[in-house]
C-alpha cells in the first residue's frame, strides 16, 4: 500500500495591502490508506491552509508552491492538485479527497434539502444513474452515517435538523462520492461535548467500516488522543513534529510540543490546590432559590425559558463552576446576576440584599467584575486600554482625579502583568491573550467582591489559555474575591473551581464540591458529559473507550 | 428616485429573519395586520400636510373669489369645522371607499384613480419587466466576473442608470429614437385612432395592452407596443440598475459562503455554484429589498409619465399639483401609499415562500 | 471612521485593485470638478443666471449655440452654459443645507430610539418606516407645497427645496443610525460598561455613539447624489426655484421638454449633464468608500488565517 496524500515543500503566501504574509513554510506531510493524521497547532499556525490546499480550495489571493500530491492508494499518489487543469480538479474533488467542515450550519446551503445537496455531488461525478437512484442513494448513505428516519429527513433542510445530525450529513456528503480520504477541519469543535464524541465515534467508523483515511485539523489535544494513529504538530507554518499518536504524548521532542502539551488542562488529575477559604457562616455573596429567567419572544412568538427555577449560592472567597452545553442557562445566569439581563421569578439575594427589578443598579453596581467571552468585542474599540480600564473608576471615583485615576489604571495594568507601556495601546494592537487580562484589570478595578467570568478562556489558544488561568488564579488567591465561573469545559473548571453546579437545560443536574461532582459523578448526565470529554492522554482516552463508566471518573 | 441606502448594512432586516419560528400562516397574519398602521400613518401624514398648506378651496380659487363667496363655499365644503372632526371625517369615508370629489373640475376621486389607474399599472409592468430581463442576469455576470473587466462595466452601467435622472434618460430616448431616428412615438399610450379604438371595446380593462390583444388587431398591438418602448425603458432602466447591484452585491456573498465552498468541494462545476447553489439564497434580501423600490418607481413613474405624456395617475398627479387641486392630490397619494403597503406585504411573503427557514 | 478612511485613503489609491482605484479616482475628480464649479461659479460663467441681455441686446429666444453663446440660449433668452455652471452653485448648496437639516435629527432619533427601546421605539420606527416606503418626490413635493405653496424667493425657495429634500433623508439617517445602535448596543463592551453602573446617557455618548456612526460618511455620498436627483424631479415637475432666484438644472430641463420635441437638443443636454456628472461623482466616490469599509466586498484583504485573535500573548 502507497499513500493516498503526500505533501512535498508546501509553501502558500497571501497578498495583503501591506504585502505578501506567508502562512505555511515548507509543510511535508503523507497519509497512508486508513489512516488518521492530526495536524494540530495553534491558530495561525497554518493547519487550516494546509488542509485546504488539499482539495485546491484556497482563495485568489494565495501564492502556492510545492506539490500536492492525491492517488487511490493503489499505485504512488501522481495528480499534483496545485497544477490540475480545472476540469481534473473538479474530478478529483470529492472522489480522491472530500472536507468536512468546522461548522455544520455554515457548510451546509438554508435553502436546499439534506438530500439535493448530497446529491449534488453525485451528480457533479456523473454518479448514481438516474434521480430516483440517486435519491436511494442518499438514503442509504444518511443511514448509515446514523441520521434517524432517513427516508423523511432526506427531504428535511439543515435548520430542521441538530448540529450532530448536521454534520453527520455533511460526513454522509463526503462518505457518498467513495473517497479515500476525508479532511476534517475542526469537525466537533463547534459541538457540544456530547455530541463530538458521537462525531468522533462516527469517525473512527468511517476507518473501520470504509477504509476511509483521515486528515483531521484541530486544536483539541483530547480529539487527538481520542482518533489520531499520527500526529503533526504545525507552528507559524511548519510542521515541527511528527510522531505517531503515542509516542507523541509520551515522549514530545520539540520544546514546542512540550510546551503545547504541558499548557493542556488534564482533566482527573487533581482540582485545585490549597484550602479553601470560604468560611461556611459568613454571609453568601450570592444566593439564588429558584432562580427563572425567560427570554420573551418577539411579535407574537412563544418565549423562551432559559433558567429553570435554579437555586445555588456563593460564599466569600469561594470559586464556583458553573458547567453545562450550549443552551443550559449558565452564561444567562451570569448575565442575570450582574443585572444584563432581567430576573423573571425567584430570589436572587447579592451580598445579603435581595436584588429587584427596580433596585439592581445602585446596590451592585462596581461591586460586581465581569470578564467577557471574546475579548476582541469586550472593548470599545475607539477608547484606549488604560481608558478602558479607567472607566469604572471614572464613573464611581471621579473625585480621585484625572493623575490618580490614571496612576490607578497603570497599577492595574501591572497587576495583570501588562508592560505600562501598553497603556495607551488601541485594544486591536493587543494580542487575544493580552486582551484578556486587560480585561481581567478592568473587571478588578473596583476590587470588587464579586467576579463573574463568562468562558473567559474559550477565545483563547490553549497556551496562552494556561497562562490567564494561572493569572486568574493568582488574583483570586491574592485577593480573595468570590468568583463565579461559568464554562463548557469541564478540565478548565476543574481547575480553577472548588464547588461546581452541572446545569442541563435550565435546570441543575448536580451540585457539589468539584473533586466530588467531576471524579464520581451521581447525575446521568453529569456522567455523559464526564464520559464524553475526551482526555489528552491516547493510553487512557483508549480505556475509557472500552469502559466509558469507570474511566470516565478521575484517573489515577 | 429610487435609493441606493437601501444596499446599506444593517438597515433592513429580511422578513425572513423575522418570521423564522414563528410559523408562516401566524407571520401572514401579523405582516397582514401591520399594513394597517403604516397605511393610517401615511394618509393622515398626507391629510396633515395637505391641511398645513390651507383649505383647498382658497387654494384653487383664492384669486378669483370675493371673500364672501369664497366664505360660503368654504362652509358648503366644510372646511370651516375643527379640523379634527375634517379629520375623522376623512378617514371614515376614505374607510367607505369615498375619496372625495376634486375641486377644478369636481368629479369623484375614486373615478380618476379608476380612469388612470390602470395606465401607471401598465407602465410598471413594463419597466419591471425591463428591470428583471436585464438586472437579474447581468448581476449574476457582473458577480460571477467580479473586479473583471465586465463586472466594471457593468457596475458602471448601474451606476449610470441611477445617476441619469429617469426624465433626462426619457428626453434622450426620445430624442433619439423619436425625434432624429423616428422609429418609435415620442409620447402618448396609442395613436389617436387607436386610442379611441380602444376606448369603444366593450368592456374595457384600461390596460391597453390587453384591451388591445383582446381586440384582436393587429395594427392596435403593434401601436401600443411602439409607445411602451421608450417610456418602459426610461423607467425599466432606473429600476435595472439597482436590481443588477442588489443581485450583485447579495450573490458576491453567497458565492463567498462556507456552503458554496463545501459544494465546490465536492467537485461541483463553476457555472452550477452560480446558477444553482448560490442565487437562491442570495434572492431573498433582494426581493425583500426591491419591494421596498416599489416606493422608488412611484416616484419614477411621476416623472416618466410627465415626460412622455403618459396619461396615467403620476402625469394626472402633476396636473393637479399646478392647479392647486388638493383632494385629488390626496386621493392620488393616499392610493399610492396603499400601492406601496400592499406591494410589501405581498414582496414580504415571497421572501418568506423562498426561505425553507420559514416555511418549516 | 472618518480617522480610519483618512488613513486606508492613500493606501487604497496607491495598492487598490485596478477596478476599485479607478471608480474611487473618478469619483473624487468628478465631485472635485463639481465644488469647483459650484464655488467659482461666478467666474467661470459667461453671464448671470438670470441674465437676458447684455451690451449687444437681448440674447434672443432658442439660438443655436455660436461664438457669442457656447451652448445657445433657452427659449426663455437664458444662456445656457451660464445656468448649467450657476446650477452647480444650486446643486452644493441644497446638498449641505440638506444634509445639515437632516442628518442631526436623524442621527439623534436612531441614537436615543435604539438605545433606550420601549414604545418611544416602537412609534418612531413605525413612523420611519411608513415614511421610508412612502416616494421621498412625493414627500417632498408636498413639503415644498406646505413650506412655499410650491413657488417662492431664492432663500424661501431654496430653503423649501432643502428642508423637502431633508425630510426624506431623516427617516434613513434613523434608520441606519438606529440598526447600527442596535448592533452596538449587543456587543460585549457596552455590556461591560453597564456592569460598571454607566448611566445610560454616558453609555450612549461615549460607546455608542461614536461606534454607531461608522457608515455615515458613505450614507453622505448617497445622500448628496439623492438630494440632486430629488431637487431636480421637484424642478422639473414645477416645484423647485423660480429661475430668476437661482439656476436649477431640473427646472431647465423641465423647460426643454418641449425644445426636444422640435428637435433642439442643446437646452437639455447641457443641465442634463450636469445632473449625471455629479451624481455619478458622489455616487462613484461612495462606493469607492464602500469598497475601503466593507471587508465582505473587499478582495485583497487579509489573508484568511492571519494570526489575530488568540495568537500569542506575547510576554
Amino acid at each position: 500500500m502507497t499513500d493516498l496524500l503526500r505533501i512535498e515543500e508546501l509553501h502558500v503566501d497571501f497578498a495583503t495591502d501591506t504585502g505578501a504574509v506567508p502562512a505555511v513554510r515548507g509543510v511535508n506531510l503523507s497519509v497512508a490508506p486508513g489512516e488518521v493524521l492530526a495536524l494540530v497547532g495553534e491558530s495561525g499556525s497554518g493547519k487550516t491552509v494546509t488542509a485546504r490546499s488539499v482539495l485546491g480550495l484556497l482563495p485568489d489571493t494565495a501564492t502556492v508552491r510545492g506539490r500536492v500530491l492525491l492517488g487511490a492508494g493503489t499505485s504512488e499518489p501522481g495528480e499534483d492538485v496545485l497544477t490540475a487543469p480545472a476540469a481534473r480538479l473538479r474530478a478529483l474533488r470529492g472522489t480522491h479527497a472530500a472536507m468536512v467542515f468546522q461548522e455544520p450550519s455554515t457548510a451546509l446551503n438554508p435553502v436546499f434539502t439534506i438530500g439535493w445537496q448530497l446529491t449534488e455531488g453525485l451528480r457533479a461525478h456523473g454518479r448514481g444513474g438516474s434521480k430516483a437512484e440517486r435519491r436511494a442513494l442518499a438514503v442509504d448513505w444518511l443511514d448509515k452515517v446514523g441520521i434517524p428516519d432517513p427516508a423523511t429527513r432526506v427531504d428535511h433542510y439543515p435548520h430542521q435538523l441538530s448540529g450532530g445530525q448536521k454534520q453527520r450529513a455533511v460526513i454522509a456528503m463526503a462518505l457518498a462520492l467513495d473517497t479515500r480520504l476525508i479532511v476534517a477541519d475542526e469537525p466537533t469543535t463547534a459541538l457540544d461535548v456530547t455530541v463530538q464524541a458521537e462525531i468522533l465515534e462516527l469517525l473512527h467508523r468511517c476507518r473501520t467500516d470504509f477504509g476511509t483515511a483521515v486528515l483531521l485539523i484541530t486544536h483539541n489535544m483530547g480529539v487527538v488522543a481520542d482518533l489520531a494513529d499520527r500526529v503533526a504538530v504545525m507552528r507559524a507554518g511548519q510542521v515541527v513534529e511528527q510522531a505517531p499518536v503515542r509516542d507523541l504524548f509520551a515522549a514530545p521532542a520539540h520544546p514546542y510540543t512540550r510546551k503545547l502539551l504541558a499548557a493542556v488542562p488534564h482533566f482527573g488529575t487533581g482540582g485545585r490546590a490549597g484550602p479553601q477559604t470560604a468560611d461556611v457562616q459568613a454571609q453568601h455573596v450570592v444566593r439564588a432559590s429558584g432562580l427563572v429567567v425567560d427570554y420573551p419572544g418577539r411579535l407574537g412568538r412563544k418565549g423562551f425559558r432559559a433558567v429553570d427555577g435554579v437555586s445555588f449560592e456563593i460564599r466569600p472567597g469561594e470559586v464556583l463552576g458553573l458547567v453545562g452545553e450550549s443552551g443550559s442557562g449558565k452564561t444567562t445566569i451570569g448575565r442575570a446576576i450582574a443585572g444584563l439581563t432581567a430576573v423573571t421569578g425567584g430570589q436572587l439575594e447579592l451580598f445579603g440584599e435581595p436584588l429587584t427589578r427596580n433596585s439592581r443598579k445602585p446596590r451592585t453596581a462596581g461591586r460586581i467584575g465581569y470578564v467577557f467571552q471574546d475579548p476582541a468585542t469586550s472593548f470599545n474599540p475607539l477608547l484606549t486600554i488604560a481608558e478602558s480600564i479607567a472607566e469604572p473608576l471614572v464613573v464611581h471615583r471621579r473625585e480621585l482625579g484625572a493623575q490618580e485615576i490614571r496612576a490607578q489604571a497603570e497599577s492595574l495594568l501591572e497587576a495583570v502583568r501588562l508592560p505600562r507601556a501598553y497603556a495607551d495601546r488601541y485594544p486591536h494592537e493587543l494580542s487575544g491573550g493580552q486582551r484578556q487580562r486587560a480585561g481581567l484589570a478592568r473587571a478588578l478595578a473596583l476590587r470588587p467582591r464579586l467576579l463573574i467570568a463568562d468562558e473567559p478562556t474559550s477565545a483563547l489558544d490553549v497556551s496562552v489559555q494556561a497562562k490567564v488561568l494561572d493569572l486568574f488564579g493568582e488574583l483570586q488567591r491574592e485577593l480573595g474575591f468570590a468568583a463565579l465561573f461559568v464554562s463548557h469545559d469541564l478540565a478548565v473548571v476543574e481547575q480553577v473551581a472548588d464547588r461546581v453546579v452541572v446545569l442541563h437545560r435550565g435546570r441543575i443536574a448536580e451540585e457539589g464540591p468539584t473533586s466530588q461532582v467531576l471524579g464520581s459523578p451521581q447525575d446521568d448526565y453529569t456522567r455523559r458529559l464526564v464520559a464524553a470529554l475526551p482526555v489528552p492522554d491516547p493510553v487512557r482516552q483508549a480505556r475509557r473507550q472500552q469502559h466509558p463508566v469507570e474511566e470516565g471518573v478521575a484517573g489515577s | 428616485m429610487s435609493t441606493l441606502t437601501q444596499e446599506t448594512p444593517g438597515a433592513v432586516g429580511t422578513p425572513a429573519d423575522r418570521a423564522a419560528g414563528l410559523g408562516f400562516a401566524r407571520y401572514l397574519v401579523v405582516r397582514f395586520l401591520l399594513i394597517i398602521p403604516t397605511v393610517l400613518i401615511l394618509v393622515s401624514l398626507v391629510f396633515l400636510l395637505m391641511r398645513l398648506t390651507g383649505d383647498p378651496i382658497s387654494a384653487a380659487f383664492g384669486d378669483r373669489l370675493t371673500p364672501d363667496q369664497l366664505q360660503a363655499k368654504l362652509h358648503q365644503a366644510g372646511y370651516d369645522r375643527p379640523l379634527l372632526t375634517q379629520y375623522l371625517d376623512y378617514l371614515r369615508s376614505l374607510a367607505t371607499g369615498d375619496f372625495g370629489r376634486t375641486v377644478t373640475d369636481n368629479q369623484p376621486v375614486t373615478h380618476v384613480l379608476g380612469t388612470y389607474g390602470a395606465a401607471t399599472v401598465e407602465l410598471a409592468c413594463y419597466a419591471l419587466l425591463v428591470a428583471l430581463v436585464i438586472g437579474v442576469p447581468l448581476g449574476m455576470v457582473a458577480a460571477s466576473y467580479r473586479d473583471r473587466a465586465p463586472d466594471a462595466v457593468l457596475r458602471l452601467f448601474a451606476i449610470l442608470t441611477y445617476a441619469t435622472p429617469v426624465f433626462f434618460v426619457g428626453l434622450l430616448l426620445k430624442l433619439v429614437f423619436a425625434i432624429r431616428l423616428g422609429w418609435l412615438p415620442a409620447s402618448g399610450r396609442a395613436s389617436t385612432g387607436v386610442q379611441l379604438f380602444l376606448q369603444d371595446q366593450t368592456s374595457t380593462t384600461g390596460v391597453y395592452l390587453i384591451d388591445a390583444l383582446r381586440s384582436g388587431d393587429g395594427t392596435a398591438i403593434t401601436d401600443v407596443l411602439r409607445h411602451a418602448v421608450l417610456p418602459g425603458l426610461a423607467l425599466g432602466l432606473l429600476v435595472a440598475g439597482v436590481l443588477l447591484r442588489l443581485v450583485r452585491t447579495n450573490l458576491i456573498g453567497t458565492l463567498s459562503a462556507e456552503y458554496v465552498e463545501a459544494a465546490r468541494s465536492r467537485g461541483v462545476a463553476p457555472l452550477r455554484l452560480v446558477t444553482r447553489h448560490a442565487t437562491r439564497p442570495a434572492l431573498i434580501p433582494v426581493v425583500t429589498v426591491l419591494g421596498l423600490q416599489v416606493a422608488g418607481l412611484l416616484g419614477g413613474a411621476v416623472l416618466t409619465e410627465t415626460t412622455f405624456e403618459w396619461r396615467g395617475l403620476g402625469y394626472e398627479l402633476a396636473h393637479y399639483l399646478t392647479v392647486r387641486d388638493f383632494p385629488a392630490v390626496q386621493g392620488i397619494v393616499a392610493l399610492f401609499a396603499v400601492v406601496v403597503a400592499v406591494t410589501n406585504f405581498l414582496v414580504d411573503v415571497v421572501a418568506a415562500l423562498i426561505d425553507p427557514r420559514v416555511r418549516y | 471612521m472618518a480617522l480610519v478612511l483618512a488613513r486606508r485613503l492613500p493606501l487604497r489609491l496607491r495598492t487598490g485593485a485596478g477596478v476599485q482605484r479607478a471608480m474611487l479616482l473618478t469619483g473624487l475628480v468628478l465631485t472635485g470638478l463639481f465644488v469647483l464649479t459650484a464655488l467659482l461659479g461666478p467666474l467661470l460663467a459667461p453671464h448671470g443666471y438670470a441674465q437676458l441681455r447684455d451690451g449687444g441686446g437681448l440674447f434672443g429666444s432658442q439660438q443655436h449655440p455660436s461664438g457669442a453663446h457656447p451652448l445657445g440660449t433657452t427659449i426663455s433668452g437664458y444662456d445656457v452654459l451660464s445656468r448649467t455652471v450657476w446650477g452647480a452653485r444650486t446643486a452644493l448648496l441644497i446638498i449641505v443645507v440638506a444634509l445639515l437639516l437632516s442628518v442631526v435629527p436623524g442621527t439623534v432619533l436612531g441614537l436615543v430610539s435604539g438605545y433606550l427601546g420601549g414604545k418611544l421605539d416602537r412609534l418612531l420606527v413605525g413612523l420611519a418606516d411608513a415614511l421610508y416606503a412612502f416616494p421621498p418626490l412625493l414627500l417632498a413635493i408636498l413639503m415644498s407645497l406646505v413650506i412655499s405653496g410650491g413657488r417662492s424667493s431664492l432663500v424661501g425657495g431654496l430653503g423649501a427645496a432643502a428642508c423637502s429634500v431633508a425630510v426624506s433623508f431623516i427617516p434613513q439617517y434613523f434608520r441606519v443610525v438606529r440598526a447600527e445602535v442596535i448592533r452596538v448596543k449587543g456587543e460585549p463592551f457596552v455590556d461591560a460598561a453597564r456592569v460598571i453602573g454607566t448611566g445610560p446617557w454616558r453609555i450612549m455618548t461615549r460607546h455608542v455613539l461614536r461606534n454607531s456612526v461608522r457608515t455615515l460618511p458613505l450614507i453622505f455620498t448617497i445622500n448628496a447624489s439623492e438630494a440632486i436627483l430629488t431637487l431636480a424631479g421637484l424642478g422639473f415637475l414645477g416645484f423647485g426655484i423660480e429661475p430668476n432666484s437661482a439656476a436649477e438644472w431640473g427646472y431647465d430641463l423641465n423647460r426643454a421638454v418641449a425644445d426636444v420635441t422640435a428637435g433642439i437638443w442643446w437646452t437639455a443636454i447641457p443641465p442634463g449633464l450636469g445632473i449625471v456628472l455629479t451624481v455619478l461623482g458622489t455616487t462613484l466616490l461612495g462606493e469607492g468608500l464602500t469598497d475601503l469599509a466593507d471587508p465582505r466586498l473587499r478582495r485583497r484583504t487579509g489573508a484568511p488565517t492571519l494570526p489575530t485573535d488568540g495568537g500569542g500573548d506575547d510576554d
